[in-house]
C-alpha cells in the first residue's frame, strides 16, 4: 500500500498481547486515514455506551497519508477515543516528530485497548514492540519522563507521555510529545491514564513507499518552493501564532476575564515581539515544516523551559485569567505541560472559578484559601496544580466547566463557556456569527480548529447573519479537518497561502490512486458525518440542543474593548443552526438524513 | 565548494534529511542522509546541524583510494573500488558518512544541493 506503512499495531493492555494487523483497505479507500481511521475503529470496536475510562474504550493514535513524507508540514497525528469529557467523539491533533517516526517504524496507527494491571510504557523499535514497566515513571511530569526515556533509550526515540493530570483522570488531560506539543483536547490523556499507559516510545528506520517517486519529487519541490516564496513566510517564522494576540485584541476577539469581552488592556505584554525578545530561544518545527510556529522559550523569572506560549495559551491563560506578563503565562504553560493538562480548558476552568469567586458564589474557604481573582498569577499556578492533582476545588474543576457549573449552580451555567461539555478555545464570539456557529457545530465541542471562520466574519461584516456565512463554516469544516485525515498541518495553506488544491496531486503521486481535490473533500465530509452519527449513537438525547451556544454570548453584551456593547442573539443563533442543518442535508434535530448518508456511501459503515 | 550550516536558524524539521534521502535513493528515510540534526532539549534548547565540510579525512584514510573528488570538489565513494571496510565512516569528524543497507559502499555528501532547496529556514548554503 503506497503511502502507508501498511500495518496497525494493536496492543491489548489487559492481556499484554501485541498484534500487527494489515491496514484496512476499505479505510484507505473511503476514509484515507488519520482521523478517518480513528472514527472507524471507534464505531466498529468500541461498544455503544462504553465507559470512556473503562476497558472497552480504545485510544487510537493515527498517522495520515502525508505523515513522515517530504511534504510541507507533514508531521501531524490524530489521537481519537470516546471522550471522557463530552461522552462523544474526541479527536486531538498533535505535531512534532512522533507521527513520522511511527511510520518509519512500520506502523500507520496504534490501537491501545483494555487496561493494564500496572503502569507500563509501550516500547517500539521497528519490529521490536514491548510493554515495559513504568512504575518508576508513574507520578512524574510529562517532560521529565520524556527526558528520562530519551536518556534511557536514545535521543532518536520520539516520546509521547501523560503527566499526573492524565493519571488522575482530569477530563481534559493531554498527551505531550517533543517537549511541549500536545494532543490537548477532549481528555485523550485521561483515557491513556485510565489504561495505565504512561508513555509511548517510538524509533523507526524504515522507508514509506510512494507510488510514483518521480512525480512525488517534482511536486514536493513545487510545494516547498511555494512555501518559501510566500510573502507571509518571514513574519510567521519569526512569531508563529504569538503574532495573533495583537490582531485578536484589535478586532475584539481575545478572550478576556472569562470571555466577558474581547480586548484585554494588557495584551501588549503578550505580543509576539515582546515574547521573542524576552523568552524565545529557538524556533522549533514539526516534521518537514518550513514555517515553524513552535517557539521554544526559557523564562528567567521562573527558571523553566517551555515550548510556547502559543496563541491559544496566551489567550486562555493570559487574557482570559487577566495575566499580561508573558513570563507569567509561560510559567502557567509550563505547569500545564508538565502536569499534563490542556491549557485551553484549564484557562477556561480557572477563569470560570475566578468569576464565581468575584461574584461571591465561591468563598475563600471553598477555594482552599486561594485569592481567586482575575490577574493573580499565583492563584492561576496554584489552581493548575490542584486541578492536575484533583485537590480541593481543583477536583471539581478537573471535570470541566459544564459539570462545575451544574454543581455550583446559582446561574453560573451562563458563564460556563463550553459547547457539548468542551470549553471554548481562544476567540470571543459576542460579535462573530460565523465563528459562533463554528464553535456550536465543531465535532468535538467548542474548538476552533475545525473552522476558523472569524476571518470571514471580518471580511463580510461582523453583524451580518447570513447563509453565505453558514456555507463558509461548512466549507472550512471539510477543508481543515481534511488535513487531520491526511496527517499534515494546515498552516502552510492558511498562513503561507499555498494552493490548497496542490495537495490532491501529491496524494495521488503517493498512493497511486487519482483523486481530485473535490474527491478528498468528499472523504472529509464522509468523516464529518460519521463522527456526527457517533454522537447520536453514544449520547442519549443527542441533537439540536447539543449545538447551542454558550449563553454568555447571547445574554450579555461584551463589557468593553473593540466589541463593547455587542452580543449575539438567540434568534440569530437558531437561524444559523436552521440554515446549517439544511445546507448539510441534516434534519432540524441535526441528524444526517438517509439521503445524505446514502450519497456519502456511509450506510455500509454504520452497521 | 562545500556545504555550510547556520545551526542557530535550524528548527529541527528534518526536511533536509528527507531531501537528501529522496535525492539519492528515492526514499523518504531520515536515516539515509549525509547530514544530521542533533537536538539538545530540554536544556539548552537548540539544534546542532552537522554537515560534510569536505575536509578530506575520508579520502586520507581510505585504504584502496576509492574516494576521489567530483567536478564540484565533493569527495565521493566509488562503489566499484570500495571494499566497504568502514574506515571513512569512523574517520569522519562530523559523523555524516553513512552505511546504507543493501548498498556496496557508504554514502557521503556530493553537494547536490537538494537539502538547501528544501530548507525553509535558510540554514544551509553551498559556497567556496
Amino acid at each position: 500500500m503506497n503511502g502507508y506503512a501498511g500495518k496497525i499495531l494493536r496492543v491489548n493492555l489487559t492481556t499484554g498481547e501485541i498484534r500487527k494487523e494489515p491496514y484496512p483497505e476499505n479505510v484507505a479507500r473511503d476514509l484515507l486515514g488519520g482521523r478517518g481511521l480513528g472514527i472507524y475503529i471507534l464505531w466498529n470496536e468500541v461498544p455503544a455506551g462504553a465507559d470512556p475510562l473503562g476497558p472497552e474504550n480504545k485510544l487510537i493514535a493515527s498517522t495520515g497519508i502525508l505523515s513522515g513524507l517530504l511534504v510541507p508540514g507533514a508531521g501531524k497525528m490524530d489521537w481519537a477515543c470516546k471522550s471522557p469529557q463530552t461522552g462523544g467523539y474526541a479527536s486531538a491533533n498533535v505535531g512534532g516528530h512522533l507521527t513520522s517516526e511511527l511510520k518509519y517504524a512500520g506502523y500507520d496507527a496504534i490501537i491501545l485497548e483494555g487496561i493494564s494491571p500496572r503502569p507500563v510504557y509501550l516500547f517500539i523499535d521497528d519490529d521490536k514492540v514491548e510493554l515495559r514497566d513504568a512504575a518508576d515513571l508513574w507520578g512524574k511530569g510529562s517532560m521529565t519522563v520524556e527526558e528520562i526515556l530519551k536518556k534511557r533509550l536514545g535521543e532518536d526515540f520520539q516520546i509521547a507521555t501523560i503527566g499526573p493530570g492524565g493519571e488522575n483522570l482530569v477530563k481534559y488531560a493531554c498527551i505531550t510529545t517533543d517537549y511541549g506539543r500536545q494532543a490537548g483536547r477532549g481528555g485523550v490523556g485521561a483515557v491513556m491514564g485510565s489504561k495505565k499507559v504512561k508513555a509511548v516510545a517510538v524509533h523507526g528506520t524504515q522507508t514509506v513507499p510512494v507510488a510514483d517517486p518521480a512525480r512525488f519529487w517534482q511536486l514536493a519541490h513545487e510545494m516547498f518552493a511555494a512555501c518559501k516564496a510566500s510573502p507571509g513566510l518571514e513574519l510567521w517564522q519569526r512569531y508563529g501564532t504569538a503574532g495573533v494576540p495583537t490582531w485578536a485584541n484589535e478586532i475584539g476577539a481575545f478572550p478576556t476575564r472569562n470571555f466577558q469581552q474581547g480586548t484585554f488592556e494588557e495584551h501588549a505584554g503578550l505580543d509576539g515581539k515582546v515574547m521573542r525578545e524576552r523568552i524565545v530561544l529557538t524556533d522549533k518545527g514539526c516534521a518537514c515544516c518550513p514555517c515553524p510556529c513552535g517557539k521554544y522559550s526559557y523564562t528567567k523569572k521562573y527558571g523553566v523551559f517551555v515550548e510556547g506560549p502559543e496563541y491559544e495559551t496566551s489567550a486562555l491563560l493570559g487574557g482570559n485569567v487577566a495575566l499580561g506578563d508573558i513570563e507569567d503565562v509561560a510559567y502557567a504553560n509550563y505547569l500545564c505541560d508538565e502536569l499534563g493538562i490542556d491549557t485551553i480548558s484549564a484557562g477556561n476552568a480557572i477563569a470560570f472559578a475566578m468569576e464565581c469567586y468575584e461574584k461571591e458564589i465561591l468563598n475563600r474557604e471553598q477555594t482552599g484559601g486561594v485569592e481567586l481573582r482575575f490577574g493573580n498569577p499565583q492563584a492561576v499556578f496554584t489552581m493548575i496544580e490542584r486541578i492536575a492533582r484533583r485537590e480541593g476545588l481543583g477536583d471539581l474543576l478537573a471535570e470541566g466547566v459544564k459539570v462545575a457549573a451544574e454543581k455550583i449552580g446559582q446561574g453560573s451555567y451562563d458563564w460556563a463557556i463550553q459547547v457539548k461539555g468542551m470549553e471554548q478555545s481562544g476567540y470571543d464570539t459576542h460579535a462573530a456569527p460565523a465563528m459562533l456557529l463554528a464553535y456550536m457545530t465543531a465535532d468535538v465541542g467548542a474548538h476552533h480548529n475545525r473552522a476558523w471562520a472569524i476571518t470571514y466574519d471580518i471580511q463580510v461584516g461582523r453583524e451580518k447573519v447570513s447563509e453565505d456565512k453558514v456555507a463558509k463554516v461548512i466549507e472550512l469544516q471539510h477543508v481543515r479537518p481534511l488535513f487531520d485525515v491526511m496527517g499534515a498541518c494546515r498552516l502552510q495553506w492558511i498562513e503561507l497561502s499555498i494552493d490548497v488544491t496542490s495537495y490532491a496531486p501529491i496524494v495521488a503521486a503517493i498512493t497511486g490512486v487519482e483523486r481530485s481535490w473535490e474527491d478528498l473533500l468528499k472523504i472529509s465530509e464522509r468523516v464529518w458525518n460519521y463522527t456526527r452519527m457517533y454522537w447520536f449513537r453514544e449520547v442519549e438525547g443527542f441533537g439540536r440542543e447539543w449545538d447551542y451556544p454558550p449563553p454568555r454570548f447571547y445574554k450579555e453584551e461584551a463589557t468593553g474593548g473593540a466589541t463593547a456593547g455587542k452580543k449575539a442573539t438567540w434568534e440569530d443563533a437558531m437561524q444559523l443552526l436552521d440554515w446549517y442543518y439544511a445546507q448539510r442535508g441534516w434534519d432540524q434535530n441535526g441528524h444526517p438524513t438517509e439521503a445524505k448518508l446514502a450519497e456519502l456511501g456511509l450506510k455500509a459503515y454504520l452497521k | 565548494m562545500r556545504l555550510y550550516a547556520d545551526s542557530s536558524k535550524c528548527c529541527g524539521c528534518k526536511a533536509c534529511l528527507l531531501a537528501c534521502s529522496f535525492s539519492h535513493f528515492q526514499e523518504n528515510n531520515i536515516h539515509k542522509a549525509a547530514l544530521a540534526i542533533v537536538p539538545h532539549f530540554p536544556d539548552p534548547g537548540n539544534y546542532v546541524v552537522r554537515v560534510c565540510t569536505q575536509c578530506g579525512e575520508c579520502a586520507a584514510v581510505c585504504p584502496v583510494d576509492a574516494i576521489p573528488q567530483n567536478d564540484k570538489g565533493a569527495y565521493y565513494i566509488d562503489p566499484e573500488l570500495c571494499i566497504d571496510c568502514g574506515a571513512c565512516i569512523d574517520a569522519c569528524p562530523e559523523q555524516v558518512i553513512f552505511k546504507v543497507a543493501g548498498r556496496d559502499a557508504p554514502f557521503e555528501c556530493d553537494l547536490c544541493g537538494e537539502c538547501v532547496l528544501f530548507c525553509g529556514m535558510g540554514v544551509l548554503r553551498i559556497a567556496e
